[in-house]
């Protein structure tokens, strides 16, 4: 069958694989339909993320048709169509049962490798380095999918189209749980650092959950435009207002946002040049992995006693962290990869019921083979690139 | 087997003092592991407290798992010799490492000498003749040898670790006497020696720990573990899993198999590199149902271990505590090589993985594969990695 492979940082390759087989007895054979670029791909892409091998099938964004079953998995049959949630999740063990499914611990066979990086494991996940266990992705014809029986979505509505339901693998929920995160109550403005896909649609879900006003900051004006007309939300392009912090102030009466969604990550940019050149340089010599300039911002920006939301990927560490201003004005710091689990049927029912239509982000639509040429015009953000997805056939 | 508090294990109770003895210097030492390893040790240690009070402390003389002092201590693989008091001469894991460290210096400083002599002696300070590049070169050679000594003789680099002071002691000669030469540049010569005086110091702290374990082993190691998971079962369901040995292969990958031999004993097979074995007997040596399960391989065995498994309800509910801890004495000579290759360079990685695999199989039917590893998790297999695709 025909997969992206990872071959080198910048490097991918469309390559011809052998087809995935039943390795465990829960597992199930999906022939992919939809599958997509995310934006923490291109962390991958970039060589950020480490213990990635040349020949790794990178996509955790997929769905497709059930096309064979191991004989553990009870729910599900030859046929069906499903999404799959792109972290991968036992269903019995302490996290899972506790709804943490992105902290699953049965599920990562690197989790001595990962253990030493982040001081406990997390769950596996598809096509995302051996950090998280070494698993195929689904930017492929065909995908091994663990946990059959946990994991996918069966979706039986047949009027709901496979781009109405794919971002159910990663996206909505990520953005959905960063505005959950915030715990909003009615009257909150909420701050969001990244206008693509998961801050457009945490921007969506800060609405749903009845915030009063959202404020998204980015520096490309075709995404904050996206964002102002789906959304409703105000924006803010800080390479035009570059003091975001006292924009912000003046939209919240002094306050300061109620609770703020880092929506970006360890790939963030600065509008300073020497700032950005000098965390560039650290991340280049290895002396910190991460670029924080939008965490950094989004702590100092978010109100007295407010929430820092991150939803946004980081890899390792980070330096010049505005500690004091947590500790001193009692912030409440909420994090993690999304338990994706939990949020796919009720945001499915949220979309059936017309309450929320993911498909607004799509600006780009190409087949698998052309799956490098993606990569490249979403990380460049050419031709107005917002989501890249790929259909395999 | 019944419980049985009356058991004679002199020479394990003897060597369960010292080693938690040893585990308290050399394990505060160990500075690579150290941080994760604490933490481990941290949830044991409540699990033990709370184990306390349902009567197994009756039994505690016989077996190493509940001595006070075994509580603090990190849950570190040592290598201390059986039976021996000073804790201070035991190789730790992170002097192995350092010992393995100072076998790659050697390499990376001797085949540039050897490839280029000429670049090395103008950063040295030594003017750049024929015969100073040859004198380099030959220095290189020796640096190379030294290198390839060390790590070839691993676990027990000692004679290897020698022969650097030795080459020290020589750079140092030559040093001095090129200071003397008014064609040498003084101030690169004099950082050269500093360089060469600061890694001199190491080499010989290094050597001496290393000798001085030799001699105190008398050529014999043990490699001790312990580590904790929890599991979300039940104590009852934890402990018949584990009670019946012929599941134990299914998550320890070291072992090949365990056979019940019919008189309460069992035979166990443990693979080794290039299709070898090393086989054996053990016993069951404490049994308290749902809480502890004792072995220990008979006197007759070519390495002598030992090991247990305890089973302590966790807190709020979330199944069950398990803290294993194992004990092989590695005689010298070719079986104790294997055993030690067997584990390899992290022990405790291994052991840990071994539980991550009980675990997965317990709560989830089977050990989880993936594409990068379809044997399922095993921290020797880190480098191996496959790619993350399908198996042809």
């Amino acid at each position: 069958m025909k997969a992206n492979c990872w071959i080198r940082p910048n490097h991918l390759e469309v390559q011809e694989v052998p087809e995935p087989k039943i390795l465990n007895s829960r597992d199930a054979i999906v022939r992919i339909t939809t599958t997509a670029i995310c934006g923490s791909d291109l962390h991958l892409l970039d060589g950020y993320v480490p213990a990635m091998r040349k020949g790794d099938i990178l996509g955790h964004e997929f769905m497709g048709e059930v096309v064979e079953l191991g004989p553990g998995v009870k729910n599900l049959k030859v046929g069906d169509r499903v999404v799959v949630p792109f972290p991968i999740a036992c269903g019995a063990c302490n996290a899972c049962v506790n709804e943490m499914y992105s902290l699953c611990e049965n599920s990562n066979p690197h989790a001595g490798f990962a253990e030493k990086l982040l001081g406990y494991p997390t769950s596996g996940v598809f096509g995302y380095s051996h950090l998280t266990g070494g698993f195929a992705g689904g930017q492929a014809e065909y995908a091994r999918v663990p946990f059959a029986d946990v994991g996918p979505l069966k979706i039986e509505n047949d009027d709901l189209s496979d781009e109405k339901v794919l971002f159910l693998s990663d996206i909505l929920p990520t953005g959905y749980m960063g505005a959950e995160m915030c715990d909003i109550k009615p009257g909150d403005v909420i701050a969001i650092w990244g206008a693509g896909p998961v801050g457009q649609f945490a921007a969506a879900s800060a609405f749903l959950l009845g915030a009063e006003r959202v404020i998204v900051i980015d520096r490309f004006p075709y995404r904050l435009k996206m964002a102002a007309e789906n959304t409703g939300a105000e924006t803010i392009n800080y390479e035009e207002i570059t003091n975001v912090r006292e924009a912000l102030k003046q939209m919240t009466g002094g306050r300061g946002p109620d609770a703020c969604i880092d929506a970006v990550g360890l790939e963030a940019h600065h509008h300073s040049l020497p700032i950005y050149t000098y965390d560039k340089a650290k991340q280049f010599a290895r002396n910190e992995s991460d670029r924080p300039y939008a965490l950094r911002q989004a702590i100092l920006a978010c109100r007295n006693g407010g929430t820092v939301s991150v939803v946004g990927v980081y890899g390792g560490f980070i330096d010049k962290f505005p500690m004091g201003a947590v500790m001193n004005r009692s912030l409440t710091i909420k994090s993690g990869q999304c338990h994706v689990h939990r949020y796919m049927k009720p945001l499915l029912e949220r979309i059936e019921k017309g309450e929320l239509d993911p498909t607004f982000i799509i600006t780009h639509r190409m087949s698998l083979d052309e799956t490098p040429k993606g990569y490249d015009i979403f990380k460049h953000k050419q031709d107005e690139c917002m989501k890249v997805v790929l259909s395999p056939n | 087997m019944s419980p049985d508090s009356d058991l004679q294990r002199p020479d394990h109770g003897v060597a369960a003092d010292e080693p938690a003895d040893a585990r308290g210097t050399n394990g505060s030492a160990s500075a690579d592991g150290g941080a994760q390893l604490q933490e481990t040790d941290g949830s044991g240690g409540k699990g033990e407290a709370a184990s306390q009070p349902k009567g197994v402390a009756g039994q505690a003389s016989s077996g190493p798992e509940l001595k006070a002092a075994d509580r603090g201590g990190p849950a570190s693989w040592i290598q201390a010799p059986p039976g021996m008091a000073r804790s201070g001469d035991a190789i730790s894991m992170a002097d192995r490492r350092l010992a393995r460290r100072l076998g790659w210096f050697s390499l990376g400083l001797g085949i540039p000498q050897v490839l280029m002599p000429g670049r090395i002696n103008k950063l040295a300070g030594l003017d750049n003749t024929f015969f100073k590049r040859q004198l380099m070169r030959v220095v290189g050679l020796r640096e190379i040898g030294a290198g390839v000594g060390i790590l070839s003789s691993q676990p027990k680099p000692a004679e290897w670790l020698g022969a650097r002071v030795a080459g020290d002691v020589m750079d140092l000669a030559m040093l001095q006497a090129a200071l003397g030469n008014p064609m040498n540049r003084k101030g690169r010569l004099l950082f050269a020696t500093a360089n060469v005086i600061a890694v001199t110091a190491l080499d010989v702290a290094e050597a001496r720990k290393h000798s001085q374990a030799l001699k105190d082993s008398g050529e014999e190691l043990s490699l001790k573990g312990r580590t904790s998971i929890t599991v979300n079962r039940p104590p009852e369901e934890v402990y018949r899993y584990w009670h019946d040995f012929q599941n134990l292969p299914r998550f320890m990958f070291h072992l090949e198999a365990v056979e019940p031999r019919g008189d309460g004993r069992y035979h166990w097979v443990a693979r080794a590199p290039l299709g070898q074995k090393v086989e054996w007997d053990a016993e069951v040596v404490e049994d308290v149902p749902n809480e502890l399960i004792a072995w220990r391989a008979t006197e007759d065995a070519d390495v002598p271990n030992s090991g247990s498994v305890r089973f302590v309800p966790a807190p709020g509910g979330r199944g069950t505590e398990v803290i294993v801890e194992i004990d092989y004495q590695l005689p010298g000579g070719a079986i104790g090589d294997t055993i030690a290759r067997l584990f390899g360079e992290e022990p405790e990685q291994q052991i840990k993985d071994d539980l991550r695999r009980f675990k997965q199989v317990v709560e989830t039917g089977e050990v989880v594969r993936s594409e990068g590893s379809p044997e399922g998790s095993y921290a020797l297999n880190q480098i191996r990695w496959r790619p993350a695709q399908p198996l042809p």
